[in-house]
Parts: C-alpha cells; structure tokens; sequence
C-alpha cells in the first residue's frame, strides 16, 4: 500500500487542466479539467480508449504542449507560463520519451542514437560515449552499439529507446504505447525494462497504453474518458 | 555545439552521399562555369593585347578612309610617296616610318601553287611589324630602289610551296611576275582569333606597285614614334599635316585615320571584357540555378526527415538549434560544391588556356566572389527550408509517416 504523495515529492502536479484544439464550432475539449498529482519514482499507467485524452495529457506532462488552462507545474516550475525554448529545456534535461514506433535515426548506430540527447546537453564526446555505452548496456544491449535500428528486431530497437531516454539521468521516463508494435514475450522483456530502472535507478515512470495487460504492470493505474480523469487507483496486485 | 553541428551536418549529408552529391552538382557547374568563363575572359584579353604590343610599342598606323565605321565610305585616296617623305621632314620624334602597301596574289612553285597576301614594304617593315628573318637577308638598296623581283616568305607560305625542300635562292611566281625568294621570316604561329600570322609574302615596296599594282600607291603607314611621351603630339602633327597635304577644309572630316597601338588594345580588350562579362553572367544564371536547386531538394529532405526533427525536439532540440543544423548543412553542401566548382573551372580554363596557346590569367577575387557566393546561396536557399523545419510542431512532426 503506498502512501498518498506528500507535497514535497511531486514531480508532476497538474491542476484542472485544459486543453482546447481549434475554435468556435470545431473546438475539441480533450482535456476537460485535468488534476493529477505524480510523485517522484513512481510507476504509473495512464489507459483509457482512443480519444479519452490521455495523449493530450502525456504530451502536456512531457511539456511537447501547454495547456489551454488550469495549472501544470513540473518540478514546482509553472509549465503554462514557459515559452517553448524553456519547455525544450525542460525536456533535454528532465524528460525521457519512449515511443510506440520506436522513432530512432535511421541509418544512424545504436551508440549515435542514444547519444543524441547528450549533445544537446552539450556533454563532451569521450564523456557522451561513455555514458551511451553505460546506458546500452543497463538494457542490455552490449554488443549491438554499431548496429543500424534496420539491423535490430522491434524489442531491441524498443531498448535502444529506452537507453536513450535514461542516458541523460532524466526525472521521468514518459513512454507512450511503448508496448504497442511488439509481439507478447517482447512486450513482458520490455515492460520488465522499465520496472527494473524504475526501481534500481528511482526514475520516474509514466506509460500511456490502451492494453489493461499491460497497464496491470504498473503501480498506480489512470483511466481517462472523454478528457476526465475516471478512477485513479494503485494497483495492489502488480505482475512485476 | 558549432562543432557538434557541424559533424552532425557531416554526418547527415555521408548517409545520403548519391543525393548530397547530385544536389551540390548544380553549384559545382554553377561555380566552375563561372570560374571557367572569367579566366577564360581574361586569358583571352591578356593575348589580345600581347598580340598587338607585339605590333611594336609607340607605334602609329596611318590608313586613308575615314574613322566611320559601318559601311566602308568611298574608295579613299590612297598616299603617295610625297606623304611619306613629308610625315619623315616636317613631324619631328619619329624613329620610322614605314609605308606599305597590299595585294591578294596567286603565288605558284612547281606544281604547288598558294594565294596569299603580298606586301610591298621598305626593310623598315620588318622592323616596326618585329619579323625575324630565320634564314637569308631583307632587300638590298639596289632591289628596292629598281624594283627588283625580291620577296621574302612566311612560314606557311614556304612549306605550302617548298614542303621539305630548299626554298631560299629558287624562283616563284607572284601574279605574273617571276621572284627570288632572299629570306625566310621566323614563324609566329596563330594569333587570338586563330588568324595565321605568318601567311603572307614581303617585296620592295617598288616592285610591288610597278610590277604587280601598276601604280604609285600607299596603302597604310606604319609610323614609329622615338618615345611613348610624343605619340599624341606626333599624332596630332601627322593628322596636321595630312589634313594640309589632302586639302581637307577647316569643319570637314578627315578622309585618314590616324590609330595608335593602346588605342586599339584598350578597344579590343574593352570588347574582349563585355564579353567576359556577359559570359560570366550566363554562368552566374546557372549559379542561381544551382541555388534553387539546393533549396528544392532541402524543402523535400526537411518533409522526409520531419520525424527525425520531431525525435530531436522532443529530446530538447531548440528550434534554433534545428534551424542551425539545416543551415549549416545546406552551407556545407554549398561551400563544398563551390570548392569542387572552383578546382574544376580551374583545371578546366587552364587547359583550354594551353589548348589555345594563350597565358593563363587566374583573378583571385573571381575564386574567392565565386566560394563565398555559393556559401552566401547555401544561407540564402537553406534559410526557407531551414525555418520550415525549425517551426515544426513536435508532436505532429512524430505522428509524420
């Protein structure tokens, strides 16, 4: 049984939070007034059927959006106020993605991949290199540094994902349907990836999935219908 | 970070070598036919105007007919000898003058036969027109005062009529006079316009007009002036005293015409330079060409790359940062086609330069306007494309298929 989140340890406040697309007639509610509150190392699981809002939420969590309204702070910061270089900052130095399609540089090595955040953050090359090697190997992909994503099965280009995403030591590991292109036994080698940096590292989980499989996983399960947050529960019985 | 993008740049534009390489070919012809067109220019000025200081320095040329271009005027007076002898008494800084004058005539040895032009000039001739004599002699006082059938060959006269064999001492036929051939005149070989300089035949300027023209006429004069200081002054004398001896009243306009060297270089080479150029900016049309070209093929990678540019802004690229990147690769590719387009309008004028026997003249500030021009085309051409790509929305970018 986990103890509710004190104020001290959120990460991730969001408060009746709104997201409008489009004007007059055509205006989409996805987000109809949003609060959640997500503290650090937590593993948590946000479901919920195609169009209930729960990619608008990820994207407004992962600062790829600002709300239309209420309040999303991010580490105590005000993410509403933020222009989109500072929500881009954000991102470099606090955020992982992992994404349904894998989305890593074609014709690019697993090491060029995972090193890619790193330069943004300005690390030096022999410093990046270590670390994209360090991060390789925690999802254990030694071996396979100089190999092109074309040269990888779906689960192993979905780890070198994922060791993009933690190599830069971020707060929170967003991934979205990370699940979603692979067979069953790579989705449970997957999803045991991701509990055991949770766990070992203390990184910050956030997976949005449309499986109830999947999210079962997870500590702590978000169901959202039509931009509202439905239940809100930890999951006592976690198959990790 | 510049340096990262830069080697990120590298990077992209190795993964696509074929595409990278057909995009920079419209800069490379773009900048080598640039580079090819303003030397080749230049070369060919410097020739021209090699070519007519090699006529002799401070040298007048004295025609009648007037200065009108266009439809040649009236068949004008030619001179006599009592001009040239005048010009020699009365126009003082002179070193010589040359009087000539010209024939077109079938000159036959043997069964070999050749037309070619014929000059009857004083020994001077060979003085201020710098011909050489390779082998024998110019004429004797005896032979240009009587007339006497004495001719001296060009080069390509002789080996059209002699080949391998002696042709000093034999006799040809000029027209229908008989001639001893006393010397033979050093080759010259073509000049800028591909002219033979050296098909002509030389005899006393006596024989010529008795024999062969049937008359006392002087075609043109060459008059050589002692230093560069007096030619305009001698000149102004010559026109003077012409104007006096020809009768030609006060407001009327000379029927002569009265050129010096540097005019007719500064002429010609004031043409030989319209045409560089025009030509140069034929080529810098295909330089601009080359441009679209690049912001074309830029516009359509930054449409299959929008994932790649929403993988790194959701990784924390800032927008300047991808507009950077594309820019510096759009740089890249130009400023490397221009390096290639230089080297190659180079190696390419240089040897059409050796081809035409003409000096190789590089101007440093067309090479280096042509580099920093492609790069300015890669800024100018990659911005568009760039800034496309810089305002991507993140999340539509990763949903791009």
């Amino acid at each position: 049984m986990q103890s509710p989140p004190s104020e001290a340890d959120s990460l991730i406040e969001l408060r009746d939070v709104t997201k409008i697309y489009g004007h007059g007639d055509a205006e989409v509610r996805a987000l109809g007034g949003v609060s959640l509150r997500i503290a650090r190392g937590e593993f948590v699981a946000i479901i919920g059927a195609s169009g209930s809002g729960k990619s608008t939420c990820m994207n407004v969590i992962g600062c790829l959006d600002r709300p239309t309204g209420g309040s999303y702070q991010f580490r105590g910061v005000e993410v509403a106020e933020l222009d989109l270089d500072q929500l881009a900052l954000l991102r470099r130095h606090y955020i992982g993605f992992v994404f349904q399609g894998f989305n890593l540089l074609a014709r690019t090595t697993a090491l060029e991949n995972v090193e890619l955040p790193l330069v943004y953050k300005r690390v030096p090359a022999a410093e990046r290199r270590e670390r994209a090697l360090e991060a390789l190997r925690a999802v254990g992909l030694d071996g396979r540094e100089h190999h092109a994503p074309s040269e990888l099965s779906g689960g192993q280009q979905q780890r070198v994902a994922i060791a993009r995403a933690i190599v830069s030591d971020p707060s929170i590991v967003l991934a979205d349907e990370p699940t979603g292109n692979l067979d069953t036994a790579r989705k449970a080698e997957i999803m045991r990836l991701l509990i055991d940096l949770n766990r070992s590292r203390g990184i910050t989980v956030v997976m949005v999935t449309h499986e109830p499989d999947i999210a079962r996983w997870a500590r702590r399960i978000i169901e959202f219908r039509d931009g509202l947050v439905l239940r809100d529960e930890t999951n006592e019985a976690t198959e990790a | 970070m510049w340096i990262a993008t830069i080697f990120m740049a590298l990077r992209e534009l190795r993964r696509n070598v074929m595409r990278s390489a057909l995009t920079t070919l419209g800069i490379v012809i773009g900048v080598a036919s640039v580079i090819a067109m303003v030397t080749l220019g230049r070369s060919a000025t410097a020739r021209v105007t090699q070519d007519i200081a090699s006529l002799g320095q401070n040298m007048l040329m004295v025609f009648p007919g007037s200065d009108r271009r266009g439809p040649v005027s009236v068949a004008a007076t030619p001179f006599r000898m009592d001009d040239v002898r005048a010009i020699e008494k009365e126009v003082g800084d002179l070193a010589t003058v040359a009087p000539t004058s010209s024939k077109s005539e079938l000159i036959v040895y043997g069964n070999a036969n050749h037309t070619t032009a014929v000059y009857g000039a004083t020994n001077t001739f060979f003085v201020v027109r710098s011909l050489k004599i390779q082998r024998g002699r110019d004429f004797s006082d005896a032979e240009l005062a009587g007339g006497n059938p004495a001719c001296v060959l060009g080069e390509t006269v002789r080996k059209e009529l002699f080949g391998m064999q002696e042709a000093l001492d034999s006799s040809i036929r000029v027209g229908a006079v008989a001639c001893r051939v006393v010397g033979i005149l050093e080759a010259k070989g073509q000049n800028t316009f591909g002219q033979d300089q050296d098909d002509f035949i030389v005899m006393p300027l006596t024989t010529l007009q008795r024999r062969l023209a049937g008359n006392s006429d002087i075609g043109m004069m060459y008059v050589s002036v002692a230093e560069e200081k007096a030619i305009a002054r001698t000149k102004a004398r010559i026109q003077n005293l012409l104007r006096d001896r020809r009768r030609i009243q006060p407001g009327q306009t000379d029927d002569f015409n009265v050129q010096d060297t540097k005019e007719i270089a500064k002429t010609v080479s004031s043409v030989t330079g319209v045409l560089t150029a025009l030509l140069g900016a034929v080529a810098a049309v295909s330089l601009l060409v080359g441009g679209i070209g690049i912001m074309n093929i830029m516009l359509v990678a930054v449409t299959e790359r929008t994932r790649e540019i929403g993988i790194r802004l959701s990784i924390g690229a800032l927008a300047s940062e991808v507009l950077m990147q594309f820019l510096v690769e759009s740089i890249m590719l130009c400023t490397l086609g221009g390096v290639i387009g230089v080297s190659l309008g180079l190696l390419g004028s240089y040897g059409a330069t050796r081809a035409l026997s003409m000096p190789f003249e590089v101007d440093p500030v067309i090479v280096l306007v042509a580099f920093f021009f492609s790069a300015a085309i890669g800024i100018a051409f990659g911005y568009l494309p760039a800034r496309k790509a810089a305002r991507l929305n993140p999340i539509e970018a990763l949903r791009h298929e």
